[in-house]
Formats: C-alpha cells, sequence, structure tokens
C-alpha cells in the first residue's frame, strides 16, 4: 500500500492556542480516510492544512512538515495554486459560485489554462457525470447553479472539483447540512471516485464513516490518538477513549 | 382602565407627529416637482421644445435672444462621462484592495479619509481647481487658459471617487466567504479570485456605485462653475463650457422673475431635475437586484 500524503511531527498554532499537537499519520494512495472525533479536536483544522487553506488565516504557525508525493508541502519552492490544483477540497456548506451550473464547472480548468470550448464542453460533461449529477442537469447547464437543491449542490461541488484533476480530496463534513437522501447520494459518489481520487473526509456521523471509509483516524483535543482500517478501529480500538467515542459514550 | 386610554392616546400622538414628520420630505419632493414642472413649461412652449433642447446657440441677453440649451445638455454629459470614466477605474481597484486586499487597520484609515474627501465643500474643490489645477492644464498643454471641460472632468471625477468607492466596498465585503474559499481551493490565486469570482459576485452593488457617483457628478455646479470659464460653447475638451446646473447658477442672480430668460432658466432646472429621475430610477433597479439574488 503506497501513501500519498504523510505528516510528520506536526503542530499548529492559532495565535497562541494550540490546535494540532504533534500529529503523525500515513494517508494511503485511492483509499478513502475518515477522520472523526468530537468537535474542536483539530480534524478539520488538519483537513484545512493539507491544501494551505489555512494559510489564508492570520496568526497561524505551524511546525513540522506533510508530504505530498514526497514533497514538503510547506517549503517555500512549492507553489501553492499548483498544490491546491492537486489537492481539491469540497467544503461543509455547498458553496457553488452565483453562475451557470457549465460556468461553475469550467471555472478551474479556465484558471488552468484550458480555453477552447470543445475541451471545456468535453471536461464539464466528464466532471457531472463522474459526480453522478449530468442526467439531472444536462438540459440546464446554463441555469444558475444557486436554483439547485442543496444535495445537487453539494453534489455540482463535488463536479467542480473534478474539472481540474485532482489527485486527493479533501472533503470536510460534506454531507451535514444535507438530509438524509442527498447524503446517501453524495456516499455513494465519494465510494465510486476513489479509484481516480484518493479521499480524506472529516465527518461526525460514526455510520458514514464505517460505511464509506477504509482507514479511520481518530482525533481529540489536537492530538490523533489512533489510526487504523475502520472495521479494526470501530471493532477492536486500542485506545480506551477510541472506543468510548465511537460507541457514543462521549463525543 | 382609564390609565390604558391615556396610554393609548400618547400612543396615537406620538404616530401622528411621526407620520406629519415623515411627509415633511415627501411634500418636499413633491412640491418642488410640481413647481418646476409649473414654472418651466411656459418657456418650453413658449421657445418650442426642439428649439430649447437641440438648439446649439444660448444667448439669453442678445437683443435677438436664442435659448438652445444643446451646448449645458452636451457639456453635463460628457463631462459627467468623463468623470466615470476616470473616476470609476480608480475608485473600483482602491475599493477591490481595500476590500480584499489591505490589512483591516490600513482599510479603517483610508475609509476614514475617504469620508473626509466626501465632506470637503465643493466650494473648495472648485478653490483648489481654479488655483492649483487650471494653471497647471495651462502649462502643461500651453494653451492660454486651463479652465474648460478638462478641468471640470478632472475635478469631478474627485469628487465622485468618495461615492463610488465606498458602495463598491460595501458591496465587495458582502461577498460570501465560501465563494472565495471555493475559488482559491481549486486553484486560482488572489487576484484570479477577485476579479473573477468576488467582483461579479458584486456586480449589481458595484453599478449602483457606478450610477451614485454619475448623479454625484451631474448635480455638482459649484466645484465646476470655478474651473470652467463658464462661456456657453458647445463641449470640447479645452474650451471654456457650461453644465445644465451651472447654467442656472450664473444667470439667475441678474435675470429679472417674469422674462423669458428666467422662465428659461427653470426649464433647465426641470431638464436637470428628469436627469436626475431617471438616474435614481436606474439606481433603484440595480439596489433591488442585489437584494433579489
Amino acid at each position: 500500500m503506497k501513501e500519498i500524503i504523510t505528516s510528520k511531527n506536526l503542530c499548529l498554532w492559532y495565535g497562541e492556542t494550540k490546535a494540532l499537537n504533534n500529529i503523525n499519520i500515513e494517508i494511503p494512495e485511492n483509499k478513502i480516510t475518515a477522520l472523526i472525533g468530537p468537535s474542536g479536536c483539530g480534524k478539520s483544522t488538519f483537513l484545512k492544512t493539507l491544501n494551505r487553506m489555512n494559510d489564508l488565516i492570520q496568526g497561524v504557525k505551524i511546525t513540522g512538515e506533510i508530504k505530498y508525493e514526497g514533497k514538503n508541502i510547506f517549503d517555500t519552492s512549492v507553489d501553492v495554486n499548483e498544490l491546491r490544483k492537486k489537492i481539491g477540497m469540497v467544503f461543509q456548506k455547498p458553496n457553488p459560485f452565483p453562475m451557470s451550473i457549465y460556468d461553475n464547472i469550467a471555472y478551474g480548468p479556465r484558471t488552468h489554462g484550458v480555453k477552447k470550448k470543445s475541451e471545456l464542453d468535453v471536461i464539464v460533461e466528464s466532471s457531472l457525470k463522474g459526480a453522478a449529477i449530468w442526467e439531472e442537469v444536462k438540459d440546464k447547464l446554463n441555469k444558475s447553479a444557486l436554483s439547485l437543491s442543496g444535495g445537487q449542490q453539494q453534489r455540482l461541488c463535488i463536479a467542480r472539483s473534478l474539472a481540474v484533476k485532482p489527485k486527493v480530496l479533501l472533503m470536510d463534513e460534506p454531507t451535514s447540512a444535507l438530509d438524509p437522501i442527498s447524503s446517501a447520494k453524495i456516499e455513494e459518489l465519494i465510494l465510486s471516485v476513489k479509484e481516480k481520487v484518493t479521499v480524506i473526509i472529516v465527518t461526525h456521523n460514526m455510520q458514514q464513516a464505517l460505511r464509506v471509509s477504509d482507514k479511520t483516524a481518530f482525533f481529540l483535543l489536537g492530538e490523533l490518538i489512533e489510526t487504523n482500517d475502520t472495521k479494526i478501529l470501530f471493532n477492536d480500538p486500542m485506545d480506551e477513549r477510541t472506543g468510548d467515542y465511537v460507541n457514543g459514550r462521549f463525543g | 382602565m382609564k390609565k390604558r386610554d391615556k396610554k393609548q392616546l400618547i400612543e396615537h400622538i406620538v404616530h401622528g407627529i411621526f407620520a406629519v414628520l415623515g411627509l415633511v420630505t415627501v411634500a418636499s419632493v413633491l412640491i418642488i416637482t410640481i413647481y418646476l414642472i409649473v414654472s418651466g413649461m411656459p418657456a418650453l412652449w413658449e421657445i418650442g421644445i426642439t428649439d430649447f433642447l437641440f438648439g446649439e446657440k444660448w444667448a439669453s441677453t442678445a437683443a435677438e435672444p436664442e435659448f438652445g440649451i444643446l451646448p449645458f445638455v452636451l457639456t453635463s454629459v460628457y463631462g459627467t462621462a468623463g468623470a466615470v470614466l476616470i473616476g470609476v477605474p480608480v475608485g473600483f481597484m482602491a475599493a477591490v484592495y481595500l476590500s480584499k486586499k489591505a490589512s483591516k487597520k490600513v482599510k479603517n484609515v483610508i475609509l476614514i479619509i475617504i469620508d473626509m474627501l466626501a465632506g470637503i465643500p465643493s466650494v473648495v474643490y472648485g478653490l483648489v481647481g481654479m488655483l492649483v489645477l487650471v494653471p497647471a492644464i495651462r502649462i502643461l498643454f500651453n494653451i492660454p487658459d486651463g479652465s474648460g471641460l478638462l478641468a471640470a472632468i478632472i475635478v469631478l471625477s474627485v469628487m465622485i471617487l468618495p461615492s463610488v468607492i465606498k458602495v463598491s466596498v460595501t458591496a465587495l465585503d458582502a461577498v460570501p466567504k465560501e465563494y472565495e474559499e471555493a475559488s482559491l481551493a481549486l486553484g486560482a490565486n488572489a487576484n484570479e479570485t477577485y476579479m473573477r469570482v468576488s467582483v461579479p459576485a458584486a456586480k449589481s452593488g458595484i453599478a449602483a456605485a457606478v450610477v451614485l457617483g454619475v448623479g454625484r457628478a451631474i448635480g455638482e455646479a459649484m466645484a465646476v462653475m470655478m474651473v470652467t470659464g463658464n462661456a456657453p460653447n458647445m463641449p470640447s475638451i479645452f474650451q471654456s463650457v457650461r453644465f445644465l446646473t451651472t447654467a442656472i447658477a450664473s444667470e439667475m442672480a441678474y435675470s429679472s422673475p417674469g422674462t423669458l430668460q428666467q422662465n428659461a432658466l427653470f426649464s433647465i432646472a426641470l431638464v436637470l431635475f428628469l436627469f436626475i429621475l431617471m438616474i435614481n430610477a436606474v439606481l433603484n433597479f440595480f439596489l433591488k437586484g442585489d437584494k433579489d439574488q
């Protein structure tokens, strides 16, 4: 099993507050890794560190390293835009741009230099198909993306991420704002994309982690308590706290 | 029971006072509108609407007076357009910088200074324009007199900056952060994100800023009067010109009541008023569009 991302001795501060303490983890390629833990445990912070979205927050300090395909992402020679192209992100709340469905998907490729309409058409169609939403929107590509339902918007956002052909997809509680049926569709989608991309998903939903992920990492108070194959972590955790959390005894 | 009645009575009276005070505004607008129409129409009939609007010559005190206001209309339109052409790009870029790039501290300081810019009386703009700008234009372009349309455009473009910047900043600040995050997460850099996501998302607010600037420029009298030389020529960049506003201001003082000259000035005011009504209608359209989103 080959790992695509490795984190070594990663610590992160927001101002004076230490949000992540010495995180060491290996993320396997083309697998789904779930990050679980109670609110404020640092799992979302860790996720946002992987594509350096934390750079946008003032007063963040990071030590240690994260290697993506063998290279430290904090290295000054790393082009952060290039990194974010490779490591895409889907947010908690669906956030399509206030543009047409077509332009939403074409935004990323256009940013990275695809200009020809015929090429864009192909990318838009394959991305929407990849996110299992093509059939629902193919007749209204020029309609505003904001006219879609919440679940459709989230699948559109996944399609938008897929359009720049990322290697890794970070998902920050992608179903927490959706109804159960829409959530189920997103979960199905996550399972279907893992042949092409590595998925790292933050979730509050234990059942969801069990259903979709191959590996699970349990965070608590800024520390990584335990990482293991999902089945083992849920059924036979090494740490008592992990067991307490996955069995709903706190959180 | 009695106490409650008393309370209710007071409630009614206070309500009445507020309603009357509110009506004062409406009444002012109504009275001005009616007054302008009533006093502006006679000259229009006497001169003829086409001759008045499209006549190229204004000679109100000549032995055979002529009342063509096309020079004023065009000057106002060109002057405003010129001010928008310079002021809007500058103000817009400044707004993007303030909303998206500047630190909070810098932004606050600059916004305070912009408020001061808005608070400078227009006569002071005119004074500085007259004493600094006009001689500068004269020397720079080597012409006999620097006062004219160019000077007015420059002064107006500075004067509209505060409204353009402040309204644009408000619109850009209101763009949800999620849009920008989504763009950055796709690998777009900061500038691409601002220009291709934030600005389009704020476009109706920015359009409102432009219209507000137009309204400010077209209604300005004092500052332009001081830097244009105020001769009723057809507009040309270095010519001495007269705006709709300054046409009224400069002749009203010595026109006699009831004469065609004074009536014609009222007609000019009516034309100006219609311009501003149109601008307000456009502004409302954009602001409403913003709310609908």
